[in-house]
């Protein structure tokens, strides 16, 4: 798999740690609404955005759209100005 | 030396460079350009192994790396390379070639008596055996089945060969370089397109060196070479021969391995063995061609039973003729190629034997005029021959004859378009699976797209290579050759009813048709659970010759259609791969990278043992003459610190330098404690979760200036703290305006401990820092330059007396070392390593790896009154869940054996006196244990529960791994000076 990096180009997959699909933080304010971000994951069949980050790289978070069927990546963009 | 069964002419073979060779001891001869198989069969060499599990003597089957029989053993020592298949191996001089899984010879094979216990290895024999009596197993029947079934032997010593790994990226990838292969790369490559052409052969050509066709009036080899020519003359364009892509992976990314020096008589110094390639590509034009497909028949295994298009390539291609009298058994028009083929090399074809009823007429008559008798409607039932053929049986009549050409149709190479998932589908004219949906980025072209003629295959490959770069942006069009569209019809033939003797599906694992009429009847109907079953296709070849066969023979037998019931999904790699090639150079000492110490040569010339932490090299302890037990040098390094002073490298922490107007703003939402408000010149312990609540790492973090702090983690951590840091404030707060970086590797950190260190010290910087108790207190920091050169202090301490550590850049830690030990010399200072460092810091009750294990909260460990009530922090949330809050969770206590002489092993499970030792009544464990020489007895740190309430309590410490059961006394995880008045000194 490889992944278009917005700073250094298209980068292997070697590259790359991936922590999973952006997730909302957990809400502090009722215990079953942390757990829920917690623990709950979408796992679709399909397109997924997903945290990725450039280890071996620029060290940038990375929002990035990939088909979980197909792991097709359709984009990527720095965390920061995903607004995640 | 001539051998006997080489044409007089022809052939792609150098004449002039003869290669010597031995096979089982025999000297032979072969020309360069010989593979193995065609000098054995140069040489009259039909036998060449005994089969799987009924060692019936097996010869050479085909021509190429599909090979299902043709397995030998190369070389000798650690580069014995067994089930190697002698028609792709390159002949070379002096090459030392065994047959193999034959005892004591080829020739009279004891194990051939397996053939007359074929019940013991019927289909499944592997899952029936499993339900004889138990008893036997291990003892008889397991041994006796390995020696009897089998390939080769592995040589059972490290390989000594080196291996490499390269990346490269292309516009087109061009896998196989026949007729569709070379028009695709001309194509693109004529463009300007960057192009990688991968040949598994060591020669570009394909079929077109093994037959006799002519492309714009030329001889197939001669055009090859021409377009070959021009390839290697354009500058984007690069040729792999001797290299096989073996798998697609996800996003244009292909593995291919190179043998490099495979072929030469001994490895080159400065090159590899095999090379392993990750190519990027684009586009991808899969013209990797077809498999011809056997056909199933009695006694169709006997050695001088042939593949007919390898036939004609030993003739054409190596001048070497398999037989001297040959019958073609064909249900293609194809096979009659082969009959023409064998009269125009001199070899008498008694007959061809077409299953079909009317054969192809041109052909047809051009074998009569050859002498050919001819046989419509008729099939192979049996052949006869004592370990090699001698007789071909066709419903009554025979023939005496030592070659058999057999013709099947064409099993497109469709592997590597269906790696990533793509089903392939039945094309009924070819009765053959050809390419479904390839990956994106790849077009199928040639024979493995079911373009069967050349012509066809020329004007495929050219058109997809065209595309594939104009999609890209190139212009390019499709290069224009004339050839012909040969004769290419094809009936199917599964299989030879009323056969006598076996008949053989899949050679390479002795899977017969009985095998899967037994699945069928036992209910083993998808061709998945056929597959497992009868271990149909799970040989080294990978059923490249005989999947489809058996496939049509479970539908046949199950009443379907062969698109109904499929086909096995292929997954990489297409063909094997040596693990070697995978590892690279990333093996012994260079299995991962190692990180010295900056005082990594003062201490191996201070002959200190070192430990791995994690990449790190580290000082383990440094063992003086005379001690005899590790034990013995910890213990005088511990107390060198307690009653003196030690000097410990300790630059293996992570070091993380923050900046900015909200650095301290950061630092409180990562940690559970504030630092926001720490002073300049000051340090502060901190601990931070992750957002489960549990504990992710601690460590000090000093205030060097008002927007200036740095970060210590524990030596493990240092990647994830960093990796964390980066996606809190890149991913959740990129508001927050501060920069962060890694110092690591900067900066090089000493602890100098102990109570004579403060004189220690101030002896080494003089005037350059105050370090009195008033100037520099407990948890003080200081930048301040030394000789000149940047340098920071911390009055920081872990083994809990008066200490500091001096941090200057890495490339002066050596200088520094040196000079520590040198101005401490006065004062009697030790080195001491990680053991006296840990032994310490369970003295002091401080917690490290095995506390901080992922599954801790702030509260177990002791620290929950350091979570700020006035702030949030990632994890707080969570921490305070009903799971992580209960009263009865492990906290951490620490223990001393009530018998003073009685040793704890870390990992013991707590127990309660008198309670049965089962997982119920488990209370804990262990988590730390060392001998204090302070307190002369052996002490542990653990995790109890409830335990900061049982502080007192008598417990069990039960090892029974490890025979260990202590009891030991409760205690508070603070061994020493718990008021901590040595550190404030
Ligand atoms: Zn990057």
């Amino acid at each position: 798999m490889r992944i278009p990096c917005p700073y250094c180009g298209e980068r292997d997959l070697s590259e790359f740690v991936c922590r999973g699909e952006v997730a909302t933080r957990p809400d502090p304010t009722t215990l079953s609404a942390g757990l829920d971000a917690l623990y709950l994951r979408d796992n679709p069949a399909g397109p997924t955005r997903e945290h990725w980050y450039h280890a071996q790289g620029c060290r940038l978070w990375l929002v990035v759209e990939r088909d979980t069927r197909t792991h097709a990546v359709t984009g990527a963009r720095p965390a920061a100005e995903a607004g995640s | 030396m001539s051998a006997a069964y080489r044409l007089a002419t022809g052939g792609l073979i150098d004449r002039a460079t003869p290669l010597d060779f031995t096979f089982d001891g025999r000297a032979l001869r072969g020309f360069a350009g010989d593979t193995l198989a065609s000098a054995l069969v140069a040489n009259g060499v039909r036998t060449v192994g005994r089969s799987f599990k009924y060692h019936r003597p097996r010869g050479l089957f085909t021509a190429g790396p599909e090979e299902p029989s043709g397995l030998v053993e190369l070389g000798s020592g650690a580069r014995r390379e067994p089930n190697t298949k002698a028609t792709t191996a390159e002949l070379f001089a002096g090459l030392r070639v065994a047959s193999q899984n034959r005892w004591p010879s080829l020739k009279f094979d004891l194990m051939a008596v397996n053939g007359l216990l074929a019940p013991l290895f019927v289909a499944g024999f592997y899952y029936k055996t499993f339900m004889w009596p138990a008893a036997l197993w291990e003892r008889l029947y397991e041994p006796v089945i390995r020696r009897a079934a089998g390939l080769g032997r592995a040589s059972g010593a490290p390989d000594p060969d080196p291996y490499d790994k390269s990346h490269a990226f292309c516009d087109l990838l061009v896998i196989g370089s026949g007729p569709a292969g070379l028009a695709a790369a001309l194509a693109a490559g004529r463009a300007g397109a960057r192009v990688i052409l991968c040949e598994d052969d060591f020669r570009l050509g394909g079929r077109l060196l093994s037959e006799r066709q002519e492309i714009d009036g030329r001889p197939g080899p001669d055009w090859v070479g021409a377009i070959e020519a021009e390839l290697a003359a354009l500058p984007e364009v690069r040729i792999l021969r001797r290299t096989q892509v073996f798998g697609a992976y996800d996003g244009g990314t292909y593995g291919a391995v190179e043998r490099v020096t495979d072929h030469l008589p001994r490895p080159e110094p400065g090159l590899p063995r095999q090379r392993l390639w990750k190519i990027a590509a684009r586009r991808v034009v899969l013209a990797a061609g077809a498999v011809e497909r056997p056909l199933v028949f009695g006694g169709n295994d006997r050695p001088g039973v042939m593949m007919a298009a390898s036939v004609r390539t030993y003739l054409n291609r190596h001048a070497a003729a398999p037989g001297r009298r040959a019958a073609v058994f064909t249900t293609t028009d194809d096979g009659w190629r082969t009959a023409l083929d064998l009269q125009a090399a001199g070899v008498e074809v008694a007959v061809v034997i077409e299953a079909r009823h009317a054969a192809p007429p041109a052909l047809a008559e051009a074998a009569r005029r050859g002498g050919a008798q001819i046989v419509l409607g008729g099939q192979v039932t049996e052949t006869r021959g004592l370990g090699r053929l001698r007789q071909v049986i066709a419903g009554d009549s025979a023939f005496g004859v030592d070659l058999l050409a057999i013709s099947g149709g064409w099993n497109p190479q469709v592997a590597l378009s269906s790696h990533l998932g793509g089903r392939a589908v039945w094309s009924e004219a070819l009765a053959t699976f050809i390419p479904g949906e390839p990956p994106p980025g790849m077009s199928v072209a040639g024979a493995a797209a079911g373009q069967m003629t050349l012509a066809a295959c020329l004007a495929a490959g050219g058109r997809a290579g065209a595309e594939a770069v104009i999609d890209l942006g190139f212009k390019a069009r499709p290069p224009v050759f004339k050839a012909d569209d040969e004769a290419a019809s094809v009936s199917p033939l599964w299989r030879v009813a009323g056969s006598r003797g076996k008949a053989f599906v899949d050679l390479q694992h002795d899977v017969t048709d009985k095998d899967i009429e037994l699945a069928a009847r036992e209910g083993f109907r998808t061709v998945e659970h056929l597959k497992r079953y009868t271990t149909l296709g799970m040989a080294t070849d990978q059923g490249k010759t005989s999947n489809l066969n058996g496939h049509a023979l479970i539908a046949e037998l199950t009443g379907r259609s062969i698109p109904e019931a499929g086909t096995t999904l292929a997954r990489p790699p297409h063909l094997p791969v040596a693990i070697a090639a995978f590892a690279g150079h990333h093996r012994g000492v260079h299995f991962r990278p190692a990180r010295p110490t900056p005082s990594h040569d003062w201490a191996r010339e201070q002959g200190a043992s070192l430990v791995d932490a994690g990449q790190w090299k580290r000082a383990q302890w440094f063992r003086r003459p005379g001690e005899t037990d590790w034990l013995e040098t910890v213990r005088r390094e511990v107390t060198a610190v307690r009653t003196g002073v030690g000097v410990c490298d300790v630059s293996t922490l992570g070091k993380i330098d923050i900046q900015g107007p909200d650095a301290g703003a950061f630092l409180d939402r990562v940690y559970i404690n504030t630092f926001s408000t720490l002073p300049v010149g000051k340090a502060r312990y901190g601990v931070m979760l992750r957002e489960d609540g549990l504990v992710l790492d601690d460590g000090t973090t000093a205030r060097l200036g008002a927007e200036h702090f740095v970060m210590s983690t524990t030596t493990v951590n240092a990647g994830r703290v960093m990796q964390h840091l980066e996606y809190c404030h890149q991913a959740l707060w990129p508001d927050l305006d501060l920069q962060m970086v890694s110092v690591t590797e900067q900066w090089a950190q000493f602890a100098v401990a102990g109570p004579k260190s403060r004189a220690l010290l101030q002896a080494l910087v003089g005037g350059a820092a105050d370090l009195s108790a008033e100037a520099f207190p407990y948890m003080g920091a200081v930048a301040f330059r030394l000789d000149g050169v940047a340098a920071r202090l911390f009055r920081l301490s872990f083994s809990g007396e008066l200490a500091f550590e001096i941090a200057v850049p890495a490339s002066f830690g050596d200088s520094l070392i040196r000079a520590l030990m040198a101005a401490g010399a006065d004062f009697g200072v030790q080195p001491y390593g990680t053991e006296a460092l840990g032994v310490m810091r369970i003295e002091k009750g401080h917690v490290g790896g095995g506390e901080l294990n992922g599954q801790t909260t702030a509260r177990d460990l002791g620290l929950g009154r350091m979570m700020s009530r006035k702030k949030a922090c990632i994890g707080k949330a969570m921490a305070g869940r009903p799971g992580l809050a209960d009263p009865q969770r492990p906290i951490l206590v620490g223990v001393t054996p009530l018998d003073a002489t009685q040793r704890l092993r870390g990992g013991a499970h707590f127990l309660r006196l008198g309670a049965e030792a089962s997982a119920a009544n488990d209370e804990g464990h262990l988590t730390s244990t060392a001998f204090s020489p302070s307190l002369e007895r052996w002490i542990g740190l653990g995790l109890l529960v409830g335990g900061d309430q049982r502080i007192g309590e008598r417990i069990r410490a039960y090892d029974p791994i490890r025979g260990g059961d202590v009891e030991v006394e409760v205690r508070h995880p603070v061994f020493l000076d718990p008021e901590g008045v040595r550190l404030h000194v």
